[in-house]
Parts: structure tokens; C-alpha cells; sequence
């Protein structure tokens, strides 16, 4: 008997949890369906079934060029990814391992920086890149985004550093291991579930951080913000190949989501989840 | 204990983080409070030079700032309210045990990966369009009139795309603190006879409090400057119905190019950030500390 109420408990919860995820995903599925119908068909009326042309992707791609913005894109979001992880896990590092009074003030005083709202500062910063000559430079873009998510990544690296027991490098230590031993063979087998995940998340914020790379870039830096920028204009009112343009954008990193969202859900935490 | 030289060596690893994040937000802070006090404009420099305290006058006299810190703290407020209680409902959901789970995560997590300006665009084409969208289609269906999202409820139209982003992180962040929590202990607050509210009152809530903090906390951050979802869809409009702090500071330093005034536009956002950043930390502090 109990298992009958199981089984039904679990039917019904079933049901209702695919209703409410399809719901949720429906703006992104139907986008992409959109995506191969053809401008006629776009604006018929509600049809989850489309032709499946793809006139509107072959047009993006003639308009606008699809893969300078998506090379640019996956340089500025590894290329700043890497350079945060540089300052970032030495910080982590001794934040984690030698804690000090202060230490926590120190990642609060970090994560307020990110408060402050980016067009406060457009001017001053819009200012400098001119002055430096680097308006349109994926160099100069790639630091912007590292400044932009430092915070973050330290923090996540600390989450994930502070839950290395110190007593596993005491034994090590005791063990007779060198600093460099200790290095390869404990901590860094420990601590690089921690960076990838970190990295992970940073990656999808860069790529789709949408202020900095849509204004301080024109053609040669712009990456896949700016060029989903270009179809919002009154004269972009083609639905299909809109849905074109925007499954082009967010495809890549949707499915890199997709495959590491485990370890993903893990580092977004914060630490807030033991 | 930390030795001197231990410690000394912890300062030196930190200080390139500290430095640069230092430097990062001093500068661009000490060059907006200069420019907030000059009359400053790049199309008519005749008249630029110093002008005290008149760009704050003129900022605040503006008939769209109070409106505009008001929309602020709305859609930071309401998209706070819809994504912590429904993420909360939906992590109850999707926690049960169902078939297929891995692929409703799946899904669920899916809008968080959307960059803003697609996810502005989408719901303004595909879906609040009021002749082509989807919601257009359902009411026609049932024979009603359209509603014209943008142009009567531009607020509401931007808190549901701006809730819909923010829906997912809310959700699995809950989700994850929900499936730690220990089995055992709530197979014995069932034994005792706790039904499923209370359970959820005494149990499941305290135990989620520090991820509650932690959803807080980072949407805080970046609902406070929400602009992509403003720009595509509403524009600020109609009139400032739908401007929010950061919007005002755009349109005053790109569109009409009063950079002094935009920069007292932009120190007065600095501040309104720190006001709520300091109630946030404050709370995550304490909580982050058990």
C-alpha cells in the first residue's frame, strides 16, 4: 500500500516539476524553434513546429559575420578568466590558510566594489581607455573583466580553499615532504575541483557581462553582446532571424552550462552549503 | 599561530588583489567626484569650469530622480521577493523524488546562462510582443484584448524578465542547501509526528537561512544596476516610468552628454549602493560567521 502512495506521489510530482522547467525554459525552446521558421512563418501565430530552414541563420551570418564576435567573445571570457585566477588564488590562498583578524573584512571590503553601479564610473573609465589608446582593445576589455569579477573569484576560491583540512599538509609535512611535494601531490589535487568550477562560473559571467564589452568596443574587440546589440534596433523587427541571431549567442555557453552545471551549482553556493 | 614571516608572506599573496582592486575603484570614484562638481560637456565646452554644488541641485530637482530611486529599489525589492519564494517553492518541487530530474535541473538552470540584452530582446519580441507574442497569442485565444507590456506596465514587464533571470540561480543555490540537509534528521522530526509545515518552519527554513543570505547578497549586487533589460526593451519609458538610478545616469552622460551632471547622478548611485550594500553585508556577515 505504501508504495502505491509513493509511486503517486512520485507521478505527481513529476508532472508538476516538468510542467514548471518547461515553462521556465519556454522563452529559450521557443526562440530556437523561431530560429528555423522563416520571416513568414515567425509572425503566423503560435507554432512549435517550424519548417526548419535556415535562411535566417545563413542571412545573420551574411549581415553581421557570426565568428570574428564569437572568437572575441571566447578570448575576452578565457583570457580574463585566467588573468583573475592569477591574482586571485595566491589571495584565496593566504586568506584560506593564514586567516587573520582582518580577513574577512577584507573579502567584504572586495565584494563591495562590486556595488558600485559601472555607469557611475562609464565617464571616467570611458576617459582613461581613450587616453591609453584602449577604446576597442580586447587587451584592455579583458582586464575590465577581470576587475569586474576578481571579487567573486576570490571569494569562491576562498569557500573552496578554507575546506582543505591544514592537518592533511601537517601530516604531509610530518611525513618528510617538501614545500614542492606538498604542492604537487596534496593541495593541488585538492584544490583543483575549486578552481575549475571557479572558472567555470567567471567564464559565463564574462561572456555575458553586457555594459563594459557593449561600450567600450565598436568593431575589432566587440564580442557577442555587442553584436546581439545590433539586432535590437526598430529595423531588427524580423522575428526569425532575431531568434537566429540570439540562439547564435547564447548556444555556445548554454551548452558548456549544460554539461558542467554539477560542479557549477557546487561553487555558485558560495560556501553556503556544506 | 602565524609567525612574522608567515604573515608577512600571506600580505605579500594577497596584495595584487587588494592593490588592483584598490586602484579600480578609487580612481574612476575620485574622477566622477571632480566631474561632479564641473560643468562639463563635450558637445558645448563654452560655459565648463567649476560649479559647486549645482549639478546635485539639478540632479535632484530632475522630476525623474525620485522616481527613479524609487524604481530601483521596486526591482530590486520585487525580484528579490518573486526569486527567493519561488525559488524556494520550486527547490521543494524539484527535491521530491520524480523521474527525469537531472534533465529538470536542466532546464530550470538554463535562463541564468542567457546574456541580458537576449533575454531583454526575446521577451520583448517573442513573447510580451502585443500583436506577435506568445502572450498575445494566449489571449487572443480566449478572446481577450492583448495587453501592451511596454506601454502600460513597463515595471512589471522588466521585474518579470529581470525575475525570470534570476529565477534559477535562486533555485538551485536553495536546492543544493535543501539536498544537504541531513535525511535522518528529518526522518526523526517526521517519526515525532511533524507534518510538513512545521517541518518546513523549524527544520528546512533555519537550515537554508545561510543560502537564503548568499542569494540575497549577490542578486543585491546585480540587480542594483540593472540596465541591458532597460535599454532593449522600455528605453526608460514612457516618460521615466521605468528608468531606474543607473538608466538616469546613461541617458544624462551618453544621450544628452551632461557629464557633470550624470557624474552627481553617478556619486548619488555610489551611495544609494553602499546604503543597501551595508544592511546586505551587514546580514550576510553575521550569517557567513556561524
Amino acid at each position: 500500500m505504501a508504495r502505491a502512495v509513493t509511486t503517486q506521489h512520485k507521478t505527481i510530482a513529476t508532472a508538476a516539476a516538468w510542467i514548471v522547467a518547461l515553462l521556465i525554459f519556454f522563452p529559450i525552446l521557443y526562440t530556437i524553434i523561431t530560429s528555423f521558421k522563416s520571416e513568414q512563418e515567425a509572425i503566423q501565430g503560435f507554432a512549435l513546429i517550424p519548417s526548419g530552414t535556415i535562411e535566417s541563420y545563413s542571412e545573420v551570418q551574411a549581415q553581421s559575420g557570426y565568428f570574428k564576435f564569437f572568437l572575441n567573445s571566447v578570448l575576452l571570457s578565457v583570457g580574463s578568466t585566467i588573468l583573475a585566477l592569477l591574482v586571485a588564488i595566491p589571495a584565496a590562498w593566504s586568506m584560506a590558510f593564514s586567516p587573520t583578524k582582518r580577513t574577512k573584512d577584507i573579502l567584504m571590503w572586495m565584494l563591495s566594489t562590486k556595488m558600485m553601479p559601472a555607469v557611475a564610473v562609464l565617464f571616467p573609465i570611458y576617459l582613461i581607455f581613450r587616453d591609453s589608446g584602449l577604446l576597442d582593445s580586447r587587451a584592455g576589455l579583458m582586464v575590465m573583466l577581470m576587475l569586474i569579477n576578481l571579487p567573486i573569484v576570490v571569494w569562491m576560491l576562498y569557500t573552496y580553499f578554507r575546506e582543505i583540512p591544514g592537518e592533511i599538509l601537517e601530516a604531509a609535512r610530518m611525513d618528510g615532504a617538501s614545500l614542492w611535494n606538498e604542492i604537487v601531490y596534496v593541495l593541488t589535487p585538492m584544490a583543483v575541483p575549486g578552481i575549475a568550477s571557479t572558472m567555470l562560473l567567471n567564464i559565463i559571467l564574462a561572456w555575458n557581462e553586457a555594459f563594459w564589452t557593449i561600450r567600450l568596443t565598436t568593431t575589432e574587440a566587440a564580442p557577442l553582446t555587442a553584436f546581439i546589440s545590433s539586432f535590437s534596433s526598430p529595423q531588427g523587427l524580423f522575428w526569425a532571424k532575431l531568434s537566429a541571431a540570439s540562439t547564435l549567442a547564447i548556444a555556445p555557453i548554454l551548452i558548456m552550462g549544460w554539461f558542467s552545471q554539477k560542479q557549477l551549482v557546487r561553487g555558485l553556493t558560495f560556501g553556503a552549503v556544506k | 599561530m602565524a609567525t612574522q614571516q608567515t604573515r608577512s608572506l600571506a600580505r605579500f599573496m594577497m596584495a595584487p588583489s587588494v592593490v588592483l582592486l584598490f586602484v579600480w575603484m578609487i580612481v574612476p570614484l575620485v574622477i566622477t567626484i571632480w566631474f561632479s562638481f564641473q560643468q562639463y560637456n563635450p558637445l558645448n565646452p563654452i560655459r565648463d569650469g567649476f560649479v559647486g554644488f549645482s549639478n546635485y541641485a539639478l540632479f535632484y530637482s530632475n522630476p525623474a530622480f525620485l522616481q527613479s530611486i524609487l524604481n530601483t529599489l521596486v526591482l530590486v525589492g520585487s525580484v528579490l521577493l518573486i526569486t527567493v519564494i519561488g525559488g524556494i517553492a520550486l527547490a521543494l518541487l524539484i527535491d521530491q523524488p520524480m523521474w527525469g530530474q537531472g534533465i529538470v535541473r536542466i532546464l530550470v538552470i538554463s535562463p541564468f546562462f542567457v546574456m541580458p540584452p537576449v533575454a531583454a530582446l526575446v521577451w520583448k519580441n517573442m513573447i510580451m510582443h502585443p500583436q506577435y507574442g506568445v502572450f498575445a497569442d494566449i489571449a487572443r485565444f480566449f478572446g481577450m484584448q492583448p495587453i501592451d507590456w511596454f506601454g502600460q506596465h513597463p515595471m512589471l514587464a522588466i521585474i518579470i524578465i529581470v525575475a525570470w533571470q534570476w529565477l534559477p540561480f535562486a533555485t538551485l543555490i536553495l536546492l543544493t542547501a535543501l539536498q544537504s540537509l541531513d535525511g535522518e534528521q528529518k526522518e526523526a522530526a517526521e517519526m515525532d509526528g511533524a507534518g510538513f509545515v512545521s517541518r518546513f518552519i523549524y527544520l528546512t527554513l533555519p537550515h537554508m537561512s545561510r543560502a537564503i543570505t548568499v542569494v540575497i547578497l549577490i542578486q543585491t549586487i546585480f540587480l542594483l544596476s540593472v540596465y541591458a533589460e532597460i535599454l532593449v526593451t522600455t528605453n526608460g519609458g514612457p516618460g521615466y516610468a521605468s528608468t531606474n538610478l543607473p538608466f538616469l545616469v546613461y541617458q544624462k552622460a551618453l544621450l544628452e552628454f551632461k557629464i557633470g551632471q550624470a557624474s552627481a547622478g553617478g556619486v548619488i548611485a555610489v551611495i544609494l549602493a553602499n546604503i543597501v550594500a551595508f544592511f546586505a553585508m551587514r546580514a550576510v556577515g553575521k550569517n557567513l560567521d556561524k
